[in-house]
C-alpha cells in the first residue's frame, strides 16, 4: 500500500523569504507528458521591484565581502547541491520529460559550473585589472568592481537546461559581488525554486540571489526601466513574445532610458566564460601623487 | 606696471596655414559636401576662421562605403606590424605639427595656448604612439589568442577636446584593425581638418579613416547606417541615451563616455596648497568644458571656510583672454550656446539659495566669455549641485565625516571621477572603494594617459578608453575554451531559445 504524498508549495524567493506572489497568482506547471506538477508563483511587477529592493539593499554586504569569502560562499552552493542532487535529478526528469541519466548529467554539470565560477572570484580581478605605467609621478591602478544589481532572464525552454542554464547565468553575475534578480525558465522553473531552497540553507547572504517564476515578457519590462537596476542580462529572453509583439530590443530600448549595460540573448545555455563575469563589472581607475623624496 | 599685471605674450598665428574652406575627407582625399557649407568661428573673436562642410546622409554613405572597402581589401590584411608603423608615423607627424595644431586648437575652440601646447596636443601624440605599440600585439590584450576587429567604426566626438577626443577615438580603432568614420563636434572642426592633412603625409591606405563635418543630424546618420559594426560617442547624456535606444536590437557594439557631476572631496587633512591647485584645475581647467570636471568641491565643514577664501584669493589671480596668450588661464567658452547654458545654470543657482561669488576679470568685448564663479552654501537637491554645467563654475558643498562625504559624492546618477584630497592613505583607499565612480584621483584631479583606462560608472556611460581596456572596445574577444569537464554546457541545443530576429534600426529610432 502506497503511501499517500505531501507536495511541496513552491514560491518565490526575494530577500531570503520565500513569499508568495502578492498578487495572489500562481500558474500550472506540467510535466512533458502534460500531466499536473505544481502550482507556481505567477511574479507580478510588484513582485519584481520588492526583489529589485532587496537586492539593493544585499550589495554594500556582499560587494564589500572579501573575494575569498565570496568564493567559499558560492563553493558551499555546489556542496549543498550535490547532497540534495536526488531532489534536483527527480524535478528536472519530470519537468523537461528527460530520462534520469540525462537529469543526472544535468545536475553535475550545474554544480561544476558553481565549482568553476567560485574559484574565480579572488582572481578576476588580477586578470581583469591593469597597473598602468603612466608618464608621471603616479601610482595608477585598475581594477574591476561589481557594477551593483542585475536582473536577468534564465534560458527559456531548452531542452536539458532548466537547472543548467539558470546557473549559468546566475553564478557569474554573483562571483564578483553583484547582487542578481533573475526570472526562472517559465515551464520548468520547479528545480530553480529548489535550488532557492539550497540557498537559503547555504551561506549566500538573503537579497543576493532573488529567483521569479512566471512570465518574463510580462516581469522583465519593469526591470528593464527599474532606474535601480544597473545591468540587464537578456541570455534567456531570446523567445520574449510580449502581449503587444515586444521583443527583447524593446527591453534594450527601455534600458537605453538609464544607460544600463546589456548583454544580449543568447541562444541555448551559455558557456561558462571570464567574459561572462567582466559583462558586469565596471573598471575603477585610481590615481595617486607620489610625492618628492 | 602692477603686481600681477602682464605684457600680453600671444603665440602668432603666422604658423597656421589655413584654407578658406574645408572639404570632407573621405577616402583619403578632400572631397566636396553635398550640404550647405557652414563658417567655424574662433569663440574669442567671433571672427569666422574657415568653412566647413556639412555632410549629407549620402556623404556620409560615400564614407561609410569608402571604410568598408579599406576595410575589406586593405586594412584587415594589413599585418598588425604595419598598421603599428603607419600609427607611429602619425604620432611622429603630430609632434612635428604640433605647435601649429596648438595653435589651430586654441584659435577655434578658444582654450588656452598653455593647454593645447602642454597638454591637448602632446597627449594626442602620446596616445597614437601608445597604441601603435599595441597593433602587433593584440594576442596579449586578454581577450583570448585571437581577437578579431570588428569592422567598420562610427565615432562622433565633442567639442570640447576636439584633437584629443579624434585620438582616444582612432589611436585604438585603427590599432585594432578597424577602419573609422569620425564626426568632428559643428563647432571644432578645424583641427581635424589639419588632421587629415598629417593621414596623407603619412600616406595612410585611403579610406581608412574618414572625415564627416556637420551638425547632429550628419552624427544621427552615421551612428544609424547599417554597415557600421561600432560606435563611439563620447558627448552629453541625453544624446547618449538616444544613440543607446537607436543602436538597440542591432549587432553594432557599443560604447559611450558621458556626462558627469564629479565630486572632489577635501579633508581637513588634506596637503592644502596643492588642494587648491587641484581644485582649480579640476573645475577652471578647460573653462570647466570637462566631462570629469570637479564640478562639486565637497569640503570638510571645519576647513571650509579656509579652503574658499584661499580658493577666491587664487582665483583672482587667474588671467582670462586671449586664448592664444600664453599667459593666458582661461580662455573662451566655446560657443554662444554654450555660454547660454552656463549662465542659465548659474542664474538657477543663484534664484534657488546659494550664494555666488564671480572673480572680478575683465570680459573682453567680442567672445564669449564666463568668469571663474563660485557658489557656497549649495545644497544637494540643487540643480546647480545635480546638473553638469560644462562650464567654469564650482558648487561647493560640506561635511563632517567619510561616510556623509561618501553618501554625498555618490548622490548622482553620474559616475564618470571623483577627487580626494587628503594624507591620510588608509582613508583614501577606503573612501576609493566606496566611490561609484570610474576614475579617482586621489591628491591630483584632470590626469589623463593613454596607458590609463578612462570611462564611466551609471549614467556616465560604459566602455573605457585609454589602455589594454580601451582596445577592448574595438575587438571581438576570441575567449578561452570552457574547461573540457564543462564542455557540455557549451554545446546545449539552441532550438527553443533562438532569437527572434532583430528589428531595423530605424524602427528603433522611432520609439
Amino acid at each position: 500500500m502506497s503511501r499517500l504524498t505531501v507536495p511541496k508549495t513552491y514560491k518565490l524567493y526575494i530577500g531570503g523569504k520565500f513569499p508568495r506572489s502578492e498578487s495572489g497568482r500562481t500558474y500550472e506547471v506540467v510535466a512533458a507528458d502534460g500531466a499536473f506538477l505544481a502550482n507556481a508563483a505567477k511574479a507580478s511587477r510588484k513582485d519584481a521591484r520588492d526583489a529589485v529592493v532587496a537586492a539593493r539593499a544585499a550589495v554594500g554586504g556582499w560587494a564589500g565581502a572579501t573575494a575569498y569569502n565570496r568564493g567559499q560562499v558560492i563553493y558551499r552552493i555546489a556542496e549543498l547541491l550535490e547532497g540534495r542532487r536526488a531532489q534536483f535529478v527527480d524535478e528536472i526528469a519530470s519537468s523537461e520529460g528527460v530520462s534520469v541519466a540525462e537529469a543526472s548529467a544535468q545536475v553535475d554539470l550545474a554544480i561544476d559550473v558553481w565549482v568553476w565560477y567560485a574559484g574565480w572570484a579572488d582572481k578576476y580581478a588580477q586578470v581583469a585589472g591593469n597597473a598602468n605605467p603612466v608618464s608621471g609621478p603616479y601610482f595608477n591602478l585598475s581594477v574591476p568592481e561589481p557594477t551593483g544589481v542585475v536582473a536577468a532572464v534564465a534560458p527559456q525552454g531548452v531542452a536539458g537546461g532548466s537547472l543548467l542554464g539558470l546557473v549559468s547565468v546566475i553564478a557569474p553575475i554573483v562571483v564578483s559581488g553583484n547582487t542578481v534578480v533573475v526570472v526562472a525558465d517559465e515551464r520548468a522553473p520547479l528545480s530553480a525554486i529548489s535550488l532557492s531552497e539550497v540557498l537559503a540553507t547555504s551561506d549566500v547572504p538573503g537579497g543576493v540571489i532573488n529567483m521569479l517564476t512566471g512570465s518574463p515578457a510580462e516581469i522583465m519590462p519593469w526591470l528593464a526601466a527599474h532606474a535601480d537596476v544597473n545591468a540587464l542580462d537578456l541570455t534567456g529572453a531570446g523567445s520574449i513574445d510580449g502581449a503587444k509583439g515586444e521583443t527583447w530590443v524593446d527591453l534594450q530600448l527601455a534600458a537605453a532610458e538609464t544607460l544600463k549595460r546589456v548583454v544580449a540573448p543568447v541562444a541555448g545555455i551559455p558557456r561558462p566564460a571570464l567574459e561572462r563575469i567582466t559583462a558586469f563589472v565596471e573598471t575603477k581607475t585610481v590615481w595617486h601623487t607620489k610625492s618628492m623624496l | 606696471m602692477a603686481f600681477l599685471e602682464y605684457a600680453a605674450a600671444p603665440e602668432s598665428a603666422s604658423i597656421l596655414n589655413l584654407k578658406a574652406q574645408y572639404g570632407l575627407f573621405i577616402d583619403g582625399e578632400f572631397v566636396d559636401g553635398h550640404g550647405d557649407v557652414f563658417d567655424t568661428i574662433s569663440p574669442a573673436t567671433e571672427e569666422v576662421i574657415a568653412s566647413i562642410a556639412q555632410a549629407t546622409a549620402g556623404d556620409v554613405d560615400v564614407a561609410v562605403a569608402a571604410a568598408r572597402r579599406a576595410y575589406d581589401r586593405v586594412w584587415s590584411r594589413m599585418s598588425g606590424s604595419d598598421r603599428g608603423k603607419y600609427l607611429f608615423r602619425i604620432a611622429r607627424l603630430v609632434q612635428e605639427r604640433s605647435r601649429e595644431l596648438a595653435v589651430a586648437e586654441s584659435l577655434d575652440n578658444g582654450k588656452p595656448i598653455r593647454e593645447t601646447r602642454d597638454v591637448d596636443v602632446p597627449l594626442v601624440a602620446a596616445w597614437f604612439f601608445y597604441y601603435a605599440g599595441w597593433a602587433d600585439k593584440l594576442e596579449h590584450a586578454g581577450l583570448g589568442p585571437n581577437p578579431r576587429a570588428l569592422g567598420v567604426a562610427a565615432q562622433v566626438i565633442p567639442w570640447n577636446f576636439p584633437l584629443l577626443m579624434l585620438a582616444w577615438k582612432i589611436a585604438p580603432a585603427l590599432a585594432a584593425g578597424n577602419t573609422v568614420v569620425i564626426k568632428p563636434a559643428e563647432t571644432t572642426s578645424l583641427t581635424a581638418m589639419l588632421f587629415a592633412e598629417i593621414l596623407q603625409q603619412a600616406d595612410l591606405p585611403a579610406g581608412v579613416v574618414n572625415i564627416v563635418t556637420g551638425p547632429g543630424s550628419t552624427g544621427q546618420a552615421l551612428v544609424t547606417h547599417d554597415d557600421v559594426n561600432k560606435v563611439a560617442f563620447t558627448g552629453s547624456t541625453n544624446v547618449g541615451r538616444m544613440i543607446a535606444r537607436q543602436v538597440a536590437g542591432t549587432q553594432k557594439r557599443l560604447t559611450l563616455e558621458l556626462g558627469g557631476k564629479a565630486a572632489n572631496i577635501v579633508f581637513d587633512d588634506a596637503p592644502m596648497d596643492q588642494a587648491i591647485e587641484g581644485i582649480v584645475n579640476g573645475i577652471f581647467f578647460n573653462q570647466g568644458h570637462v566631462c570629469c570636471a570637479g564640478s562639486r568641491l565637497l569640503v570638510q565643514e571645519n576647513v571650509h571656510d579656509e579652503v574658499i577664501d584661499r580658493l577666491k584669493q587664487r582665483l583672482s589671480t587667474l588671467r582670462m583672454g586671449d586664448p592664444l596668450d600664453k599667459n593666458t588661464d582661461i580662455g573662451a567658452i566655446n560657443s554662444a550656446a554654450q555660454l547660454e547654458r552656463i549662465r542659465t545654470l548659474s542664474d538657477t543657482g543663484e534664484s534657488e539659495g546659494a550664494e555666488r561669488w564671480t572673480a572680478d576679470c575683465r570680459i573682453p568685448d567680442k567672445g564669449f566669455w564666463f568668469a571663474p564663479t563660485i557658489f557656497t552654501k549649495v545644497s544637494a537637491a540643487h540643480a546647480i549641485a545635480r546638473e553638469e554645467i560644462f562650464g567654469p563654475v564650482l558648487s561647493v558643498l560640506t561635511f563632517r565625516t567619510p561616510a556623509e562625504a561618501i553618501t554625498k559624492a555618490n548622490n548622482t546618477p553620474y559616475g564618470l571621477s571623483a577627487g580626494i584630497w587628503t594624507e591620510k592613505g588608509s582613508r583614501m583607499l577606503a573612501l576609493v572603494d566606496q566611490l561609484r565612480a570610474g576614475v579617482v584621483w586621489a591628491n591630483t584631479f584632470n590626469r589623463f594617459d593613454p596607458a590609463s583606462p578612462f570611462g564611466g560608472y551609471k549614467e556616465s556611460g560604459y566602455g573605457r578608453e585609454g589602455g589594454r581596456h580601451g582596445l577592448a572596445a574595438y575587438l571581438e574577444a576570441s575567449g578561452w575554451d570552457a574547461p573540457a569537464a564543462l564542455s557540455a554546457a557549451s554545446s546545449a541545443p539552441a532550438s527553443a531559445s533562438a532569437s527572434k530576429p532583430a528589428r531595423k534600426t530605424r524602427k528603433a529610432v522611432a520609439k
